[in-house]
């Protein structure tokens, strides 16, 4: 039973990769864009996904941290620092400042963190806004260039794309380690029970510090390649109305479930774009869309698909054990 | 014999109300204690400020020698404390599997070789000897949500033994369990007592039980040892006769 999964999931797993490949070849540079920025926003989820949806910590903050990547990045390509050390340099700002955000998160959960985490955004917010020698406040930071690879440039808008992609995947590696080691494991108890995890040596303190600093490290990298893909960045960006929208990303995709995120920003992303048919109404359409998914289906896409597979695997065991038991009575009856 | 664990004059206040009342006891090496008394004369709450949940008001908690007022539960559980609670706390979402492993992990090297090492922390093959002994290879792969409630308390249990403590208190472990899955709890827990030399402290208001496994009793009544002794001794107390165990 196993193995036919299993190659089900790899030939799902190759399609997809074949698409994420192919498909922009035969897009126009729009098209090209709206997959650009699935790829940034599905990695800045997938940080939140680990905070919310593994180590179980609601944050509204994850758009500060896009907000602090995009213009670390955009504020030292003028001074001359390449690309990469800018990017790197925006993920270990973040984690920095998600590790002292974290800070609250030890003395306050749920609706309270969320609103700490609120007032952060507001803060950093604020911050961008009102700095206005540092971050050019309300006219924001224009002309951001594109990354070159080693000679290659990724000015273009397919480049680009290649180029996020790229990062994609090695930062979707990243956390599949994290997530498939120790700590991994620690987090999910850090979800499920803290009182437990606490009493059988896991440090908490130090997993819910850690969960809020790689989430908001990740955010940061996402920010970093937020910035060279709109080329113009402005503090209205990164507030609240992100923040959401990377919170539905992930409730929609399914929280805690690892591709969560990369169905949840599919849905965020592309779907306004898919239902432009239905012109002025189609912000109304996706709202509707939105609030049926999450009447119906609160566990997300995924968690939905996660219980079907369950409800089948179960039955497909009834049904064995039932067969199991009328071959023993067969066998009782001829003796 | 060495004592484990020491609980000197320790107190336990809630504003007006106290608790726990000058309670010291020793507990020494190998030994099973149980801590018997009424509903409401502060046996949870002894556990909860030996285990670093609580702050005692005033008092010591000694184990091997050494003070451990403040500190936390994992700091303690690094010392060989481990513990059950009285209300079930498993992980639902975690098999079995991984909640064993989840249980001694963390007391298996550093924070970085637990990222970089062994996606197990080098315990498969404990956990595998722990699904045995609890007799729940059939369950290993089951998300600890999804099983019954005696088997939940197996878990449990069986939990609090993965990192080989030296001292393990269990809150009532038997509330709850079928007699089935009691004798079973119960033929266990002697069956480590005696392969490990672990010491424990049972709660517990199942009396045949208490008296079945425990080699001492301590009897707590309104917050204060009311009496201690054999379980034989225990029984024929009138005091305890009187406050607990009816006429």
């Amino acid at each position: 039973m196993i193995a036919p999964m299993r190659i089900a999931k790899g030939i799902l797993a190759l399609g997809v990769a074949a698409y994420l490949i192919l498909a922009p070849l035969q897009m126009k540079d729009f098209g090209i864009l709206v997959m650009t920025q699935w790829t940034v926003m599905s990695m800045a989820a997938l940080g939140l996904n680990l905070t919310l949806g593994y180590a179980g910590q609601i944050s509204l903050a994850q758009a500060s941290f896009v907000g602090i990547g995009a213009y670390t990045v955009a504020l030292l390509q003028p001074l001359g620092v390449p690309f990469f050390a800018a990017f790197g340099l925006a993920g270990v700002l973040c984690f920095i400042i998600g590790w002292l955000l974290g800070y609250p998160a030890l003395r306050v959960q749920h609706h309270y963190l969320a609103f700490v985490t609120l007032a952060f955004t507001t803060v950093v917010f604020l911050v961008l806004r009102n700095e206005e020698w540092l971050t050019g406040g309300v006219y924001g930071i224009a002309n951001i260039a594109r990354p070159s690879v080693l000679g290659w440039s990724a000015g273009k808008a397919l480049g680009f794309y290649y180029f996020t992609l790229g990062i994609l995947a090695v930062v979707t590696a990243g956390v599949w380690w994290i997530l498939r080691s120790p700590w991994g494991r620690a987090f999910k108890a850090l979800r499920e029970n803290p009182v437990r995890a606490l009493s059988l040596g896991v440090d908490t303190r130090r997993y819910t510090l850690l969960a809020f600093a790689l989430g908001s490290a990740i955010g940061g990298l996402a920010g970093a390649l937020y910035a060279p893909m709109v080329q113009f960045i402005e503090p209205a960006s990164f507030g609240l109305n992100l923040s959401l929208k990377l919170l539905l990303m992930v409730i929609v995709g399914g929280s805690g479930i690892f591709f969560g995120p990369f169905v949840g920003a599919l849905f965020a992303v592309m779907m306004p774009e898919w239902l432009r048919f239905t012109e002025a109404y189609y912000l109304m359409a996706y709202a509707v869309l939105v609030m049926i998914l999450i009447a119906f289906c609160p566990t997300g896409t995924l968690g939905l698909v996660d219980r079907i597979m369950t409800f089948l695997r179960s039955r497909a065991a009834s049904e064995r054990r039932k067969s199991q038991a009328s071959l023993m009575s067969s066998e009782e009856a001829a003796q | 014999m060495t004592a484990v664990l020491q609980v000197r004059n320790l107190r336990k206040q809630f504003g007006g109300i106290v608790a726990v009342d000058q309670v010291s006891f020793d507990v020494m090496e190998g030994e099973i204690l149980g801590i018997i008394g009424p509903n409401g004369s502060g046996k949870s709450t002894l556990f909860n400020c030996i285990l670093g949940q609580m702050q005692p008001t005033a008092g010591d908690v000694v184990i091997d020698g050494r003070r451990v007022n403040g500190l936390r539960p994992c700091d303690l559980s690094g010392l060989g404390v481990s513990r059950t609670f009285q209300l079930l706390q498993v992980f639902p979402d975690l098999t079995v599997r991984e909640s064993l492993i989840l249980a001694g992990q963390e007391h298996r090297g550093s924070m970085i070789s637990r990222l970089f090492g062994d996606r197990e922390a080098g315990l498969g093959a404990a956990a595998e000897r722990m699904i045995q002994f609890f007799r729940l290879s059939h369950l290993a792969g089951e998300k600890a949500g999804g099983l019954s409630y005696g088997q939940q308390k197996l878990l449990d249990t069986a939990m609090a033994f993965m990192a080989g403590p030296r001292l393990v208190l269990l809150d009532e472990p038997a509330g709850g369990v079928n007699l089935t899955m009691l004798a079973k709890l119960k033929e266990r827990l002697k069956a480590l007592n005696e392969e490990t030399r672990a010491t424990f402290v049972v709660i517990e208001h199942n009396m045949d039980f208490v008296m079945s496994l425990c080699t001492r009793v301590l009897v707590l009544a309104n917050g204060r040892v009311l009496a201690e002794g054999n379980p034989a001794s225990i029984r024929a107390n009138p005091q305890v006769i009187e406050a607990y165990l009816g006429s």
